[in-house]
């Protein structure tokens, strides 16, 4: 048996032994066994039947649709997200303690509400959404902008507070050197404070990628449910279960859960190896 | 801290910042918040007192505070071993552990119909013994339990890292067991976590939507929860209903996490205090 209590360790070992044991009953009962009937269910017919699941045209479309819409979603949260971080670390200015209070909303309102908010903006019957409709033909509801902005809205805290104490603890004497000698601030943040700022960055973007990958509340009210339309992959996997198509929901959602992990795992592995806190 | 001069480019960012948010965030809420009152305060109201409504309602919040119990005491247990014990496969509980963040709410309704459906892995056990968890409240809270699971560890495993333990060692010293110094020592440590954990988790327990309507079927006056009415209503076209309820979900859950938030950032700065008395 491994080594449990080390000698620091102080308190009676029974207790302790029974402790682990619920803990690990907890996460095994409650995380592994679902995800080993989920791997079993979508392998069931072998790895042919899975492939020929997700590559049916409107599975096919519904991946797609996630997968760009999330990269978009992923490249804007990105860039805006890095801005924001900069203004709120380095900026004074007017309305800057509600900026900063507004940008963990999206946290704590529900997905679906935020989907409801969204509908009542830009939907068709609303002021907005039929002025951007009738001058513009853009339509944002029911169609793939609003899949891009319901993402935007739940994810848009990611990037910004990954990069915030990073920028925070930067050590600001190099740029003072560079300004000394006479460097453009343009120069010295392209120089200086952007490589720092690029880890935080990455492991912020993959992480609201792979939440974005299986998002269903907003989405599902903003995009409605038109297959190789507007049907993303979670949408695709209610209306499999729906239809006891028992082969393709399982097959869809494997490969939802695959490269969500993937995604987090390299999410994780920036956050490690060059840490938010050098 | 004022450390660059403000030229165009400091304010031309700032402004695309603001209109970012303004546009993106502040917008839509507003919409909810016009839209929901935009027939008068009384039909609102009158949503909000319906049966349907309140059983929902009552059902959310039966359902969140079970949760929250079980992820308090659980939760705290796998944090705790996590950060105070060392075995085999420590790693890879940790990301188990991340797997809800990363996993599609569709999904896990989904894995649970597999396990506890009609045709479901566990059927032939829980059949016979007259347990009914899919379409029914057991569903929807082993469901709730699944999404909620990473909050509470995730914050207190920070907690327990930087538990004082020359406290603990003294009150061994001092002859106190086990139980006393938990309660005595490291409870009151913790509590403050403890309380975040628990709005964190709260707030994501009520706010719910595609694991439990996958696995509740939303079947109204039974497994209906309040997000599951708001769906409800939408498809309808109930639209009064659906954004009344909208907007008591969305206020309620931003403002219990907002009173946690004060709640930690008080106690940071009183710590911060004693800290700074304690070394003078």
């Amino acid at each position: 048996m491994e080594i449990s209590l080390d000698h620091r360790q102080i308190k009676a070992r029974t207790p302790e032994k029974l402790l682990r044991a619920s803990g690990l009953l907890y996460i095994g009962l409650m995380i592994l066994i679902p995800l080993i009937i989920i791997l079993q269910d979508g392998l069931r017919q072998g790895f042919a039947e899975l492939i020929h699941q997700v590559t049916l045209p409107i599975a096919r479309s519904a991946i797609l649709l996630t997968l760009w819409t999330s990269s978009l979603m992923t490249i804007i949260n990105a860039v805006m997200g890095l801005m924001t971080a900069y203004a709120l670390v380095r900026f004074e200015f007017p309305g800057k303690r509600v900026l900063n209070a507004i940008i963990d909303l999206p946290l704590s309102i529900p997905t679906l509400v935020t989907g409801v908010m969204l509908v009542m903006l830009y939907g068709p019957q609303e002021a907005i959404g039929r002025f951007l409709l009738e001058k513009f033909n853009l339509q944002i509801i029911f169609a793939q902008p609003g899949i891009v902005l319901s993402l935007l809205f739940i994810s848009f805290p990611f990037v910004v507070r990954n990069i915030q104490p990073v920028l925070q603890d930067l050590d600001q004497t190099q740029e003072r050197a560079a300004a000394t000698l006479g460097a453009s601030s343009w120069t010295i943040f392209r120089k200086i404070v952007l490589p720092a700022l690029i880890p935080p960055m990455l492991s912020g973007s993959l992480l609201s990628f792979s939440r974005a990958i299986g998002e269903f509340g907003a989405v599902v009210i903003v995009a409605g449910n038109i297959p190789l339309k507007t049907q993303t992959g979670a949408v695709y996997v209610l209306g499999a279960v729906e239809s006891e198509n028992r082969l393709g929901a399982s097959a869809v959602s494997l490969i939802l859960i695959g490269i969500a992990f993937i995604v987090l795992a390299l999410a994780n592995l920036i956050h490690k190896r060059w840490g938010s806190h050098k | 801290m004022k450390l660059q001069k403000k030229g165009l480019g400091a304010w031309g960012i700032i402004l695309l910042v603001m209109l970012y948010t303004g546009v993106l965030i502040i917008a839509p809420i507003l919409a909810l918040i016009f839209g929901a009152f935009s027939e008068g305060l009384a039909p609102a109201l009158k949503t909000l007192g319906s049966s349907i409504f309140l059983d929902a309602l009552w059902l959310s919040l039966k359902i969140a505070l079970l949760v929250v119990a079980v992820q308090t005491l659980l939760g705290t247990i796998v944090a705790w071993i996590i950060v105070r014990h060392d075995f085999r496969g420590k790693a890879f509980l940790k990301s188990l552990i991340d797997v809800p963040f990363a996993m599609s709410p569709v999904v896990v309704g989904y894995m649970l119909l597999l396990l506890f459906g009609r045709n479901g892995f566990l059927a032939p056990i829980i059949e016979p013994l007259g347990i009914k968890v899919a379409f029914a409240t057991p569903g929807i809270f082993l469901a709730t339990l699944f999404v909620s699971l990473p909050f509470m560890i995730k914050e207190m495993i920070p907690v327990i890292e930087n538990l004082d333990r020359s406290q603990e060692f003294a009150a061994q010293t001092l002859g106190a067991d086990g139980w006393s110094i938990f309660w005595r020592v490291i409870f009151p440590q913790l509590r403050t976590a403890l309380i975040y954990g628990m709005t964190l988790t709260f707030a994501r327990a009520l706010g719910e939507f595609g694991a439990v309507l996958v696995i509740g079927g939303g079947i109204q006056g039974r497994t209906e929860t309040t997000t599951m009415y708001i769906f409800r209503s939408l498809d309808e076209r109930h639209f009064v209903e659906a954004y009344s309820a909208a907007i008591l979900l969305g206020s309620f859950s931003v403002m219990i996490v907002l009173i946690a938030d004060w709640v930690k950032r008080r106690e940071e700065k009183h710590q911060s205090q004693v800290e700074t008395i304690e070394r003078l």
